[in-house]
């Protein structure tokens, strides 16, 4: 390639000028640059009122490829249907004759844990989703995972409200604008989720890695107890997610803890709930007078 | 008495008349491109609506749970400076790479500092090797890319991320590979930017 023949523009002063002024504007823009970075590090919603409009206008495209993508998944799947409906048949034959007899039990038992809990005076809550929701866009090129969802205040949706998939933990509201929210999904470094083991409570931290996976470290040392396979579930503590909400399951295992996979892949789920916040904090400004109540005076 | 010529296409014997047609048909299209030119708007705007619609890519309806994506606008804005150098101005890093910013999940000011700086890096470039083919611009649009999405990632960490570099390595091959194909799709918008549109002395 040849090249460019605009370097040097002649005799005319304007034209120079025009060239000096371009290096000037763009080392303006390498220092603007470094001060923004500088400003969104020291306050990372600085800029939220940016996104939040940017998101807002840019939502209903993100809508419209959501039912794309969902679509496209269920063409090839029909496809796919056809091809294998009678191995589905036979197949889904025999689970309806072994869903009857596991549904009997689970009334059984239901009935039995129904007894239990009133013997113990647990107050049953059923929550509510706040409000039903499509996934309209997730961040691509850059490490950082954040989605973005088709509500916002109007619907109800408020900071720190969890998300989740049909089959489990999605991320956490970050940012609210008027019609969209911005996820802070479950993969993202950033994210740190109490979690349990489903079977028998072994207590551990789920953080992301950016790539897809969470890293699980356990909250006490020791043999490490656990196996490959194993689901581990929200443990309600820290107040934002209510127990229960399925989140990973071990793939590998480390020395203090384990590599898994989420359950909920956002890309496999096109409508996502979002739920109110397990048990709001306390106010700020009362927590110094509530943190120093319980403390018992020291015995003399 | 339909006269009968001989054509070399596929349609073998075709009337004088219809190929006649034909011929007007191309002679028209040609003449009409004596008074025509590119419309202002789109040879001055495409590059810049271009850049804009590829940095919207996260409302693309792909979903990743990990960065594999390649930075196309990023790309695009270095295909831009590469068909066309001159084209965009030094300073088109900055506006473009805060508009990306708003979209990509990157802590914001980040491709503001990162875009302008690649700008510059390309201008030091055409000083030092004037002369240029396609494997020296696939080079220097990987080695770009790699720096970028490097340094992308150590700013995404400073506010907040903690993503080891390695997560990057399979996204960098797939962008470097991109490359060529984010060129060609640069040159169709680089046809439809040259379009003679506008009309002139009428």
């Amino acid at each position: 390639m040849p090249p460019p023949n605009d370097r040097r523009p002649g005799f005319s002063r304007r034209a120079q000028l025009g060239i000096f002024t371009g290096y000037v504007a763009a080392i303006g823009g390498v220092l603007g640059g470094v001060v923004l970075i500088a400003i969104a590090v020291a306050d990372p919603g600085s800029f939220a009122f940016l996104r939040r409009g940017a998101n807002e206008i840019a939502a209903p495209a993100g809508t419209v490829s959501s039912a794309v993508r969902a679509d496209s998944r269920g063409f090839f799947q029909r496809i796919g249907d056809y091809i294998d409906a009678g191995n589905t048949n036979a197949g889904l034959r025999r689970e309806v004759a072994a869903a009857r007899v596991q549904q009997v039990r689970n009334a059984a038992l239901g009935e039995e844990n129904r007894r239990l809990k009133a013997l113990l005076g647990v107050v049953e809550t059923t929550e509510r989703p706040v409000v039903t929701t499509r996934l309209v866009a997730s961040t691509s090129a850059s490490t950082r995972r954040f989605a973005i969802i088709a509500a916002g205040y109007r619907q109800g949706v408020r900071v720190r409200m969890p998300v989740r998939g049909a089959n489990g933990l999605v991320g956490r509201v970050l940012e609210v604008g008027p019609n969209t929210a911005r996820v802070l999904l479950v993969t993202d470094p950033e994210n740190v989720v109490p979690v349990r083991r489903a079977s028998d409570g072994v207590a551990a931290f789920s953080e992301g890695r950016a790539d897809g996976r969470l890293r699980l470290r356990l909250i006490n040392f020791g043999i490490n107890p656990l196996k490959r396979g194993d689901v581990f579930v929200t443990s309600g503590s820290g107040g934002i997610y209510r127990p229960g909400i399925p989140v990973a399951q071990v793939e590998s295992l480390l020395a203090d803890g384990a590599i898994a996979r989420i359950v909920s892949d956002p890309a496999a789920s096109e409508f996502v709930l979002v739920e109110p916040v397990y048990q709001e904090l306390p106010d700020p400004a009362a927590t110094p007078v509530l943190a120093a109540s319980p403390a018992p005076a020291p015995p003399r | 008495m339909v006269i009968v010529r001989k054509s070399r296409g596929l349609g073998g014997r075709q009337p004088l008349a219809v190929l006649r047609r034909q011929q007007d048909a191309i002679n028209n299209r040609l003449r009409k491109r004596i008074n025509r030119a590119p419309s202002p708007i789109l040879s001055r705007g495409v590059p810049w609506a271009s850049i804009m619609l590829l940095g919207l890519v996260p409302f693309a309806p792909l979903f990743a749970s990990a960065p594999i994506m390649p930075p196309l606008a990023f790309m695009a804005l270095l295909a831009w400076r590469m068909l066309r150098p001159g084209m965009l101005p030094v300073w088109a890093g900055a506006p473009l790479g805060a508009f990306d910013d708003l979209y990509s999940g990157q802590p914001f000011g980040s491709a503001v500092l990162l875009w302008s700086l690649a700008m510059l890096a390309m201008e030091l470039v055409d000083v030092r090797l004037r002369w240029r083919g396609f494997v020296q611009d696939w080079a220097l649009a990987a080695a770009l890319i790699a720096g970028y999405l490097v340094l992308a990632t150590l700013v995404s960490n400073m506010a907040g991320g903690a993503a080891p570099l390695r997560t990057i390595v399979p996204q960098i091959a797939l962008a470097v590979i991109a490359h060529p194909l984010v060129t060609r799709l640069v040159a169709a918008f680089d046809r439809l930017r040259l379009l003679p549109l506008r009309k002139i002395g009428q």
